[in-house]
């Protein structure tokens, strides 16, 4: 529970072993670790890891925020115990953890973030009247988006077809995944299955944050960190590139990039990302 | 005073009606950790039409959500979902509902009828970049209104200059009005004076704004 919010906690491993939390990247769940995090387990860890509110299994909130986020992490920190142990975050995940260890650096012993440092995604140089356009229009689907969301109900399909549809966003990963992944992250109704995930929920967004202000201060981060990076873009990808996120890594931070890879690097490419997080870890 | 229940996502937000009358409606936005009024304000008293007053997320007899997430963006969504079965309004914003009064009037310039941003609790929010990071952790007690959550995170809601002029410009330029925003406040944190800069913004009394907005032609 994160204040009165029922959050759903997966774990992978000996309940013994040496803790280590995992968080997610934004419209994924637990099960996205399900090929990756046995790798850990199996090397002696034991792997926890959260659904986001509104993600997987967890509660559907009325608000969402990057700091309740942060707030839910803590919360589930928390009930693993006081001591530091090691945090690994892919994508969004990996963003807010940026923003907890300043909070609570005491907490983390050790940081790994897989293609979860952000970058500014600017669009290109345009006029001030088309941005003011540009933003006019996603002000208005968003709250358009808003306005239906209570009553919002997301479509009905088979697996196959839910697999294909996250295909367009998830291009480079198997169809056979897909439809794993179906299975955990979709819940099936008498009418076919559905993302569990809250209809409120919306990719992209706007609001006053900016990237910069994460990278700045993740110079200064107290925590050991290692950072990997998948170089293929992908639509739910940041487009961090390595000269970007090396002008920004706090001091001793190991960079690891993966060229031929996209933005799910650890579901690519397991064996390799396992292993170089052993060997950091250890 | 009658109040309407409006379901929107996962609360259900209070309308009121402190005057009902015929002519173009008036929303009054209020602070942080207030609540709307019992009666209508001395300055909107001249008003020709319906005073209607909104309790934000968490605040008054809107519903208070488990576990806070709050930002001015989804209370903009709030005054949204008002606006959406009031009508085109003009709105009267204190302190934090100035700043949503402010982000509406960019993000539904067709609906937003004028907006006069006032004095009030929660105007500075959290200044132009974030502060030290910490993890907001109040402690409610019970579930009286305000929500701790939301004084706690609308306190240090992120504010900056050309953040909030981004949406002066779609005001001035989707809403077909000469001046869509009068600033009648006193403190000028930073978002607001450069609010007050830029060009279709004007001062006055909040009275005199509101007797100005009230003569504006109605859309058809």
């Amino acid at each position: 529970m994160s204040h009165g919010l029922a959050l759903a906690v997966s774990e992978w491993g000996a309940e013994t072993a040496q803790p280590i939390l995992f968080a997610h990247g934004g419209f994924d769940f637990s099960g996205t670790y399900d090929r990756f995090a046995p790798l850990l387990a199996d090397a002696g860890y034991r792997v926890v890891c959260w659904d986001q509110r509104g993600h997987g299994d967890s509660a559907h909130a009325a608000l969402y925020s990057w700091d309740s986020d942060v707030r839910d992490m803590l919360a589930v920190l928390d009930s693993i115990g006081p001591e530091p142990i090691p945090l690994l975050g892919h994508s969004k995940g990996g963003g807010i953890a940026i923003h907890l260890i300043q909070a609570v650096p005491h907490r983390i012993s050790r940081f790994v973030n897989i293609d979860g440092i952000p970058s500014q995604k600017n669009p290109p140089d345009v006029a001030d009247h088309d941005r003011t356009k540009l933003l006019a229009t996603e002000l208005t689907d968003w709250l358009d988006h808003r306005v239906r969301a209570g009553t919002k109900v997301r479509r009905a399909d088979t697996i196959d077809g839910l697999a294909k549809r996250r295909q367009k966003m998830n291009p480079r990963l198997s169809l056979d995944w897909l439809r794993y992944l179906v299975t955990v992250g979709a819940r099936h109704d008498e009418d076919g299955w559905r993302w569990k995930i809250d209809p409120a929920l919306r990719l992209g967004g706007f609001g006053p944050w900016r990237a910069v202000w994460s990278l700045r201060r993740m110079v200064a981060m107290p925590v050991p960190m290692l950072a990997i990076l998948g170089l293929k873009e992908e639509p739910m990808g940041w487009g961090t590139t390595g000269e970007l996120a090396s002008q920004f890594l706090p001091r001793d931070a190991k960079l690891l990039t993966f060229e031929d890879t996209g933005h799910f690097v650890h579901i690519e490419q397991p064996e390799r990302v396992a292993a170089a997080v052993l060997e950091y870890l250890s | 005073m009658s109040t309407k229940r409006l379901p929107h996502v996962h609360v259900e937000l209070a309308l009121h009606t402190l005057r009902d009358a015929a002519g173009p409606p008036l929303l009054l936005l209020h602070g942080l950790g207030e609540h709307s009024p019992a009666e209508v304000p001395t300055e909107a008293q001249a008003w020709p039409g319906p005073v209607h007053a909104l309790d934000f997320t968490g605040h008054g007899e809107s519903s208070i959500p488990d576990g806070g997430g709050y930002t001015a963006e989804l209370l903009m969504g709030d005054a949204a979902a008002a606006l959406e079965y009031l009508g085109p309004a003009t709105l009267l914003g204190r302190g934090l509902g100035a700043y949503i009064a402010l982000l509406l009037s960019g993000a539904r310039p067709e609906k937003v009828r004028g907006v006069v941003l006032c004095d009030g609790l929660g105007l500075a929010g959290g200044g132009r970049e974030p502060g030290s990071l910490s993890v907001v952790f109040p402690n409610p007690v019970g579930v009286v209104p305000p929500d701790p959550f939301a004084l706690a995170e609308l306190a240090r809601d992120v504010r900056p200059p050309d953040y909030a002029t981004a949406f002066v410009r779609q005001a001035t330029q989707l809403s077909g009005l000469d001046q869509p925003i009068t600033v009648a406040c006193m403190d000028r944190p930073e978002w607001l004076e450069a609010v007050a800069q830029e060009p279709g913004v004007a001062e006055a009394t909040a009275g005199e704004a509101l007797a100005t907005y009230a003569k504006l032609a109605r859309p058809t």
